[in-house]
């Protein structure tokens, strides 16, 4: 007359939660190998179909065409590989996205304070501003910026003349470049110099105002280390450069740097585009602090710049950095979509051009994934190091 | 001999400095010195801009003839815009069956209005309406059969193809991203780890190359032989490429429900999927309404990049007609006029969405 408790009678082997996890799990991965054969071998079937042989032994066959936009390197139609080419996208498709980030950041901050702004215009301009840009798909601004406002831009005869040596025409903007001469090198490492004294000194201030309670003006001998000490270099070996400034040729401005109309349509709307999402970031953020702090701190006697600066920012940026990571992230995305400009990144060439020559979709495409992947992994990483430092730190 | 005074003195109205109009312009525009200069300027740079952009899109722009010969004034030449209108929002549709993309919007707005909108309690019906028989009279509806004349796929463009790519991603990527998410919180790890992969892969990666993959390697993936439509090839990816960051905002949602939810569930007897439809998600999908939202107007925008795999979306239809050798030169015109489109849609959802967020802040308001 003992009631069976041992467990195993009265209850199925159904009812036991581990054996149907099991069960589960053996299910869900057999779908997926079955899956991923029935996709492979058809992909071997089809690509031995079209005779398309699979490695990436394209990447060393010559490109054999020509790309507008090279940065740090020579490229070449005849000489230049597609493995040349992928490099090439890379690079571009970094340059843009690293431009992009800092300007966006800049407008976004910029435009999330003017929309706490007490003054009722600039409030509202700030408001106009983000509704309008955040509501427009970024495809149709870039198409804008470079097919509408780009058709506008006067030609090389008529440029427009920015400020001195600085000119804007249908062929993009064309500015002072700097030529080294022997010796330059001396600037750069003392602009190395400059930010690795300026840690130092942030660490050492830091140390003291804990230690002492003085305050010590970090930002300011921070910027004269980093701006003044390439300056004295340059001044004491005898400014080892030249500039070059650029003058009109015959049919085009010769000399100097120039930023094509594809990058400056490019930089411009994903600024202005990641920019509006990082205003209503920055804006949540800094409503996220208690209102309390700010009078604490006008009890205590802060100025107002300082109780922005010391008290209410760096409470916000707690808030700000994820998704601000985000942002940055997907802004890096967007880049992709220069296709549609025709500034040369990875997808435009890569994924576009070296595609449909080679027909290699599988290796191109995996490539150009895993680049992203990279990228992203990079920013999140960096980004992650930098929330964890500015996070609250509790018992 | 004191002085008392036994009257109340009369209340006085306050400073005229600090109320009405005066009072608002002192405190929101003139408050300090820099306030001044602040609006005066932004006084300015409204002014400019205003100016511009009325005299361009109406003072001198052009409405009236067929041509660009009509387009005499000096600014916006909208005779463009009029004379492709058709074309923009429909595409290559042919003129006569146009009414029944006409039909679909009607029912659509019905079936939408009733789901979303108060004046309805009990959305059970309009609900089973819009997510079940809808999607399947739209088919006939659009496609053709039973009766219906067939239009190809490659005849839909416009503003109407825009249309159909966001709600069919949004139709796929609620419930398959409510899945992922499940999935990603599941305590099995074989089917953690590849729901954390998929989602993690497609959010790695910008949505043109999904949808390139989509477009070029999908009739790889297939038997031999077989093959689909480029519009359906565009809706997997986009779906894919959807369903992924819906997993993480409903992720974001589910996150949010306090364990003891699933613990009350549990002890009442109920199962996974009972707790789940009854507790777990009513709740998870409530909170995270708003950050849904925010990702049907981030798809709505990103259908137009269907433009680089060669459908005819409202953008691209709108940017071949500039290709027109009779309407030259008018790309403002045309980004403006798909730019307003888009704006309409998007900032109509996102105000929807505050509009929703203020009503289901229940409880917590101070």
């Amino acid at each position: 007359m003992t009631a069976d408790v041992s467990g195993q009678s009265g209850v199925s082997l159904w009812r036991d939660p581990k054996i149907r996890a099991i069960f589960f799990q053996v299910l869900v991965l057999g779908l997926f190998l079955a899956f991923v054969l029935y996709v492979g071998n058809n992909t071997i079937i089809n690509l031995e179909k079209r005779g398309i042989a699979s490695g990436f032994g394209f990447l060393s066959q010559p490109a054999g065409f020509d790309i507008g936009v090279v940065l740090l390197m020579d490229f070449n139609a005849q000489t230049s590989t597609h493995g040349d080419v992928l490099l090439i996208g890379m690079i571009n498709t970094l340059a843009v996205s690293f431009a992009g980030i800092v300007l966006a950041t800049i407008i976004g901050f910029i435009f999330g304070v003017l929309r706490l702004s007490n003054n009722w215009m600039v409030n509202k301009i700030a408001a106009v501003y983000i509704e309008v840009v955040r509501n427009i798909p970024l495809l149709v601004q870039l198409l804008f910026w470079y097919g509408a406002v780009g058709a506008f831009l006067p030609g090389v005869k008529d440029s427009i003349h920015l400020s001195e040596n600085v000119y804007l025409n249908i062929r993009g903007l064309a500015f002072p470049k700097i030529i080294p001469e022997a010796g330059f090198m001396i600037i750069p490492i003392a602009l190395i110099i400059g930010i690795v004294a300026t840690v130092f000194v942030s660490k050492w201030a830091q140390k003291r105002q804990d230690a002492t309670g003085q305050p010590f003006p970090t930002f300011w001998a921070g910027l004269g280390l980093i701006i003044g000490l390439p300056i004295i270099a340059a001044l004491v070996s005898g400014i080892p450069f030249s500039i070059e400034d650029p003058k009109f040729g015959r049919f085009n401005i010769q000399g100097g740097w120039s930023l094509e109309p594809e990058f400056l349509a490019l930089l411009l709307g994903l600024a202005i585009y990641t920019g509006s999402f990082i205003a209503e970031i920055v804006r949540a953020g800094i409503n996220s602090v208690s209102h309390g702090q700010t009078e604490a701190a006008n009890s205590l006697g802060l100025h107002p710049n300082k109780t922005m600066r010391l008290i209410i920012l760096p409470q916000a940026l707690r808030v700000i950095i994820p998704p601000l990571t985000s942002q940055y992230l997907n802004l890096t995305k967007n880049s992709s979509l220069a296709t549609a400009v025709g500034y040369p990144e990875i997808v435009a060439i890569f994924s576009g051009t070296s595609l449909n020559q080679t027909g290699q979709a599988i290796e191109i495409i995996a490539l150009t994934m895993l680049f992203y992947l990279v990228i992203s992994l990079l920013i999140s990483l960096f980004m992650n190091w930098y929330n964890k430092k500015i996070a609250l730190v509790e018992r | 001999m004191a002085i008392v005074k036994t009257e109340r003195h009369p209340e006085m109205p306050p400073p005229v400095s600090q109320t009405g109009v005066i009072g608002w312009l002192r405190e929101n525009l003139f408050s300090s010195w820099l306030n001044s200069i602040l609006t005066l300027v932004s006084l300015y740079v409204v002014w400019w801009a205003v100016s511009h952009l009325v005299s361009y899109t109406i003072i001198d722009a052009n409405f009236l003839g067929s041509t660009k010969a009509d387009c005499t004034g000096e600014g916006a030449c909208w005779v463009f815009i009029k004379e492709r209108f058709g074309q923009n929002m429909y595409g290559f549709y042919p003129v006569d069956e146009r009414w029944r993309v006409d039909l679909g919007y009607i029912l659509g707005a019905i079936g939408l209005f009733l789901v979303l909108s108060d004046v309805v309690k009990d959305k059970k019906w309009p609900a089973i309406f819009l997510f079940l028989i809808y999607p399947v009279v739209c088919y006939f509806l659009f496609y053709g059969g039973v009766g219906l004349q067939v239009v190809e796929t490659s005849e839909w463009g416009g503003l109407f193809l825009t249309l159909v790519l966001a709600s069919v991603s949004i139709f796929v990527a609620l419930p398959l991203g409510i899945v992922l998410a499940l999935g990603r919180r599941s305590t099995m790890p074989a089917v953690r780890m590849m729901c954390v992969g998929f989602i993690e892969l497609i959010r790695a990666v910008p949505l043109i190359s999904v949808l390139f993959m989509a477009s070029v390697m999908l009739p790889l993936f297939l038997p031999e032989g077989q093959n689909f439509d480029k519009l359906v090839r565009a809706l997997v990816g986009m779906s894919l490429f959807s369903a992924a960051y819906m997993a993480e905002v409903i992720r974001g949602g589910l996150q949010a429900i306090p364990k003891g939810q699933m613990e009350a569930a549990k002890s009442l007897g109920l199962g996974y999927w009972q707790a789940m439809a009854f507790i777990i998600l009513p709740q998870a999908l409530k909170i995270s309404i708003p950050a849904i939202v925010n990702t049907f107007i981030g798809l709505f925008k990103d259908t137009t990049l269907v433009l680089i795999i060669g459908l005819l979306d409202l953008l691209s239809i709108v940017k071949g007609g500039l290709a027109d050798t009779k309407w030259l030169g008018l790309a403002t015109e045309g980004y403006v006029f798909v730019a307003a489109v888009f704006w309409v849609f998007c900032f109509g959802m996102s105000r929807y969405s505050i509009w929703l967020e203020n009503k289901l802040h229940t409880g917590h308001k101070r």
